[in-house]
């Protein structure tokens, strides 16, 4: 591991000819007695590995608030400016004879979109125009008018680096012998499937596909969706409901607070992987019961996800089964991230932590991130299943899987475990492994403060500032590589950061520029 | 880092600048009202310190002098 060689690392770091002093120059600097890592690579050792989510220094925070607040400022003068009549509004504004009602866009968020979000917005839904593995292209947009509108110049800009695609186990390809089955698919069952499961959209191909998600996970019985979004919205409400408990963590995706609050649960809310949080709820809810009528609750549900997206931080499964064994509540794992990504056969969080897939009642996964598809799937007992078959929003009502979809699930799984007879599938997990850990570490040496678990692929480096998350975007394109840099309503407002996802199929050239241009970008 | 000369360090210097005050993402004008604002206001301050600073120090000094050192000199080595 690269953390092993921290001595002589620090003057590796001069091949781009930058000095290093301990003051961090290119910001935040670690404590180094904060960084504890448990010997070996062994599974048995994950419990030992840290999370870190440090805290940046005072004049950090104290810049960030001062630069939103300065361009707040210029906001409010430009809306002025606006009102006055000296600037034309390119946004959306009401018309004349409804200036006496009730005020359509004067609310918080459609100032930040009106005076931050539109300064900026070249950053984000970049067109791409190839498929989106390790190195892709991008159609090259300008703009005249400072980002109201956009223009095509016609060029492409190629071969910049992915670092952005949830492409963790490369298997976004166009490799025609590795589509080969997905082709045949194609002719045989068509394109789309013009039906629900329910009425006439149930292929055989589906019915391949959600056994083999049961033996993948080492399950009873699974089922399969067309979107991964609409898993959760949609079957959280078939499995809970008024009278029922749902404990859901601080950090939790849109989708699964969608569901909860479509159900018509009570939802309490634990401080991100705290399991004392939890505990706390736990107790407190038995103890007490329902909020005024102190009855027993139908159902207690904890919902946590593998891989939270957006810190890169892993749950704590041992522990939150073992609360849920006590406290006798269910839990509902969502594995978007962590599932092909995590794990010594990719088989999730379940085989990092070496917890028997069946103490977890209901685990929920999609198959957008490690298989290069759409959709999503709920696994779990028979009896559970079979239930959601009947009673779930998705399988009654949305269409089901297309089939050359369908195929590339099954045909990624099968590299994964192997079925496909070569060993593809288990070198891909490991080259994602090995990728995660020298990036991490790579990143870590240059001093930039990362959230997460070491063994995530999720890497988010945080920039606080907006300027610097905006120049960093606009520079690391300018030197063809591509990211995602996150800002204000998905992250709290002083946590800017830029998120990489590292992929099976970067190579450690690729990983090494990407380090390189990000060294530079803060001397 | 390689700066190749003094106005490469000084541009990266202002890039830094835009980049803290968050100044970066707004138009070039509003750039210019920003820094003219930035600008006298601390031309301002150092007027003012260069007006009232070395006043301001003597009245202090002869304040504290007073309290500390209002001792009589001595007649006698005053005649030596």
């Amino acid at each position: 591991m690269a953390r092993s060689t921290n001595g002589d690392s620090l003057k590796q770091l001069n091949h781009n000819g930058l000095k290093w002093d301990d003051s961090g120059k290119n910001g935040y600097h670690k404590k180094p007695a904060e960084q504890k890592h448990g010997a070996g690579n062994g599974v048995a050792s994950r419990q030992n590995k840290q999370e870190s989510f440090e805290q940046a220094p005072m004049y950090v925070a104290v810049c960030t608030y001062m630069g939103f607040g300065i361009v707040t400022l210029f906001g409010y003068f430009r809306d002025f400016l606006r009102a006055v009549g000296l600037e034309k509004c390119n946004l959306a504004q009401e018309r004349e004879e409804q200036k006496d009602f009730v005020p359509l866009y004067q609310d918080f968020e459609n100032f930040y979109t009106r005076n931050l979000y539109m300064r900026v917005r070249d950053n984000w839904n970049r067109p791409i125009c190839s498929l989106p593995g390790p190195v892709f292209d991008l159609m090259e947009r300008v703009s005249d008018d400072y980002n109201w509108t956009f223009r095509f110049t016609g060029r492409t800009i190629p071969n910049v680096i992915n670092m952005g695609s949830y492409n963790y186990l490369g298997f976004a390809e166009n490799n025609a012998d590795f589509l080969k089955t997905v082709a045949d698919k194609v002719q045989q069952y068509g394109a789309g499937v013009c039906s629900t499961r329910q009425e006439i959209g149930n292929l055989s191909i589906h019915e391949e596909l959600e056994q083999l998600v049961a033996n993948f996970l080492g399950v009873e019985s699974a089922m399969t969706f067309g979107m991964g979004f609409a898993t959760n919205s949609m079957n959280i409400p078939a499995l809970v409901g008024k009278g029922c408990l749902i404990l859901s963590d601080e950090l939790n995706h849109t989708s699964l607070i969608l569901g909860a609050r479509l159900s018509g649960a009570t939802i309490r809310v634990f401080k991100h992987n705290n399991m004392h949080s939890l505990e706390k709820m736990l107790k407190e809810a038995i103890c007490c019961g329902q909020p005024r009528t102190h009855r027993a609750w139908r159902k207690i549900l904890i919902m946590v996800e593998g891989i939270y997206s957006m810190e890169g931080s892993v749950v704590r499964l041992p522990e939150v089964i073992a609360l849920k064994k006590k406290y006798k509540a269910h839990l509902y794992l969502d594995e978007a991230h962590s599932i092909g990504a995590v794990g010594a056969t990719g088989r999730g969080v379940t085989e990092l932590f070496n917890v028997n897939p069946a103490d977890v009642d209901v685990m929920m996964g999609t198959f957008t991130k490690s298989f290069g598809a759409s959709g999503g799937y709920i696994a779990g007992k028979k009896e559970l299943v079979d239930y959601l078959r009947c009673h779930s929003h998705s399988a009654v009502y949305a269409s089901a899987m297309s089939p050359p979809v369908t195929e590339q699930i099954i045909r990624a799984i099968k590299c994964i475990m192997g079925k496909d007879g070569t060993t593809e599938g288990i070198r891909r997990i490991r080259q994602l492994a090995e990728n995660t850990r020298y990036f991490r570490a790579r990143l870590k040496e240059m001093g930039f403060i990362i959230y997460g678990n070491d063994d995530s692929p999720v890497v988010p480096v945080l920039l606080y500032m907006p300027g610097k998350v905006v120049a960093f975007a606009r520079e690391m394109l300018q030197r063809k590589i591509g990211v995602v840099v996150v800002g204000f309503p998905a992250t709290p407002i002083t946590e800017a950061r830029a998120r990489f996802c590292v992929s099976a199929a970067h190579t450690r050239a690729m990983l090494n520029q990407v380090n390189t241009v990000t060294s530079l970008q803060w001397p | 880092m390689n700066f190749k000369n003094f106005r490469e360090y000084l541009s990266w210097l202002y890039f830094q600048y835009l980049l803290i005050t968050g100044i970066y993402v707004l138009e070039p004008w509003e750039k210019s009202i920003f820094n003219s604002v930035l600008f006298s206001a601390i031309a301002m301050v150092v007027y003012t310190s260069y007006v009232f600073i070395p006043i301001h120090m003597r009245l202090a000094l002869e304040f504290f002098h007073e309290i500390f050192g209002g001792q009589p000199e001595s007649t006698m080595t005053l005649m030596n």
